[in-house]
């Protein structure tokens, strides 16, 4: 059973977790061309490891048919299904959902992170339920949540929003926890109203915060995203591969797989770039 | 910037911050022409701070009012603003955006807080980190820029609440020189709180001495020093002397205030309140006003 100084723990945790999330995929203190270079250089190397293996597997008669599982193939499946226009179509559906479902996170996480970080009794009372409901797969939710709703569309909003919403309220939290109360006073005594110290002060304050767990819910729920497509809808990411499997056109599959990767990859170099230029906090 | 002070009168101030708490101090008087530079000094726990946010509005007093001219102090106001121990600046913001906020606030239009935070940055003789992120200042170019943030209010009052305490002594000695110099040209009055005897002598004209739980003020010493005031001038150093005399007497007075527990008086002038009645019934801001 978590203790009752979990919260604190977990907000502390979050921070920290932000500050390697931030630092790990920037290269921080390299130059644009070593970044370049990098970024490059790794890639070719997961290509190339991928390629290996298939053609590893290829030889073997008994897994012969994995061949069209390689970069190749996938790559070449993938300017047909662009020219198709499959992939934009399965985008937009999965882009749809999962920005509803983020904004859900965000509109009722925010609220409820606000209420831990600045009402104790809030906090404590919180905090046991929460942990316990945080523990639960997202995935876990789906039978009851195909019951609950009418549509799918509608439960794999809910399954998205489920997901991203931890995240969202506990970075939240951990930003108003980091906020210096002496900041109200300075701005009071400057002559500022409620209303700029919110908007100017405040929410300034936690921009980082509330960015760097968008970030962690977005990965999360990107994760949840494409399982969950993969039963009751004819659209988005998850029914593209699932579809793929079953009419056996693995190039297809894998393309897809390479789709979902480059976007979540995209997806979060935009959120990166937010906290870089939102965030204040100085790391060593 | 703002070319004159303003008159300060306290008058019977006392306060608690609950119902259930001691005094913090009570019926205190004060007194200060426009322009004029006080120190109130005291010990930790006796109430001068308390006084100095009171006089900011920052806290609303238990009784007794701050007046400055004919202005009741209710709230804060661009007209008396406060620099606090620390300087508490934004760190998302550059240092020209930290100093401009207060005009922000305010609703000033973008050319007036564009000159005016010029004009405060170069005050502080900050023009070459203007647009530095204030994270990447020392010290006491953060206390600076703070000192900047209060001064583009063009207030008639500045309030100081031991804002050098954290610095180093090289650092400590230049801003209290800058700011008296500045303080002096500005021909506003400055009202700073301070445990540093020297920071008393070096920056103000009048030394308020507070002791005692609840606080008092005990003594109000004129500093009368002409010229540049330096550390080691015999004339400092006895003022020095005189305000140390002064404070060991206040806080022999008072049992709470004394750190080798020294006999404490008996009778009449032991009794809290005692004192600040003289205060109230000759008129005069302290039983040794020179």
């Amino acid at each position: 059973m978590p203790g009752p100084n979990i919260i604190a723990t977990e907000l502390a945790g979050a921070d920290t977790a932000a500050t390697a999330v931030i630092d790990a995929p920037l290269g921080l203190g390299k130059t644009t061309r070593q970044a370049a270079f990098n970024f490059v250089a790794g890639l070719a190397i997961l290509f190339a490891l991928w390629w290996l293996g298939i053609e590893l597997l290829a030889r073997s008669s008994s897994t012969a048919y994995f061949a069209s599982f390689g970069p190749l193939p996938a790559l070449r499946a993938m300017g047909g299904m662009w020219r198709s226009g499959q992939i934009q179509s399965a985008v937009w559906s999965s882009g749809w959902r999962l920005a509803t479902g983020l904004l859900i996170a965000i509109a009722v996480g925010a609220p409820i992170g606000v209420l831990i970080g600045r009402v104790r009794i809030f906090r404590e009372l919180s905090n046991a339920p929460f942990q316990l409901l945080r523990m639960i797969s997202p995935l876990s939710w789906e039978p009851i949540a195909v019951i609950v709703f009418i549509g799918w569309d509608s439960a794999i909003i809910f399954l998205i929003t489920i997901a991203a919403v931890w995240p969202v309220i506990f970075s939240t939290a951990a930003g108003l926890a980091k906020v210096d109360p002496n900041w109200f006073k300075v701005a009071r005594n400057l002559g500022a109203s409620r209303w700029q110290i919110l908007t100017q002060i405040i929410v300034r304050a936690i921009t980082f915060d509330v960015l760097t767990g968008l970030r962690l819910a977005l990965g999360v729920a990107w994760i949840v995203l494409v399982p969950a497509e993969f039963f009751g809808v004819t659209s988005g990411l998850g029914y593209s591969i699932e579809n793929a499997r079953e009419s056996i056109n693995y190039d297809q599959l894998m393309a897809m797989v390479l789709v979902v990767g480059a976007i979540g990859y995209l997806l979060d170099g935009c959120i990166v770039q937010l906290i870089r230029r939102y965030g204040w906090q100085r790391h060593s | 910037m703002a070319k004159r002070g303003v008159r300060i009168r306290i008058q019977g101030l006392t306060h608690r911050y609950s119902a259930r708490s001691a005094l913090t101090f009570e019926r205190v008087e004060v007194e200060a022409q426009a322009g004029e530079a006080l120190a109130i000094i005291g010990r930790s726990g006796c109430g001068k701070s308390t006084l100095l946010h009171i006089v900011a509005g920052l806290l609303r007093p238990t009784h007794g009012s701050v007046r400055l001219d004919d202005t009741l102090v209710e709230g804060p106001s661009p007209r008396w603003v406060m620099m606090f121990q620390a300087p508490h600046l934004f760190p998302w913001m550059q240092v020209a955006q930290n100093v401009g906020i207060g005009l922000r606030f305010a609703h000033r239009p973008k050319d007036e807080i564009r000159r005016r935070v010029a004009d405060a940055i170069r005050l502080v003789e900050l023009q070459e980190f203007a647009d530095a992120n204030v994270q990447d200042l020392s010290g006491g170019q953060q206390q600076r820029v703070a000192l900047a943030r209060s001064l583009v209010m063009e207030p008639e009052l500045l309030l100081l609440d031991e804002p050098f305490s954290a610095l180093d002594a090289f650092t400590r000695a230049a801003l209290q020189r800058d700011v008296r110099s500045i303080v002096k040209r500005l021909g506003i009055n400055m009202v700073i709180v301070t445990h540093d005897i020297d920071e008393a002598v070096l920056m103000s004209e009048r030394a308020l001495i507070m002791a005692g739980r609840p606080g008092k003020i005990f003594h109000d010493i004129p500093i009368d020093l002409n010229g540049p005031r330096e550390r080691q001038d015999p004339a400092v150093q006895d003022m020095r002397a005189r305000l140390m005399k002064a404070f060991e007497e206040a806080t022999r007075l008072q049992p709470g205030d004394s750190d080798d527990e020294a006999p404490v008086r008996t009778g009449a002038e032991s009794r809290p309140g005692n004192i600040a009645k003289t205060v109230v019934a000759t008129g005069n801001l302290g039983p040794t006003r020179a």
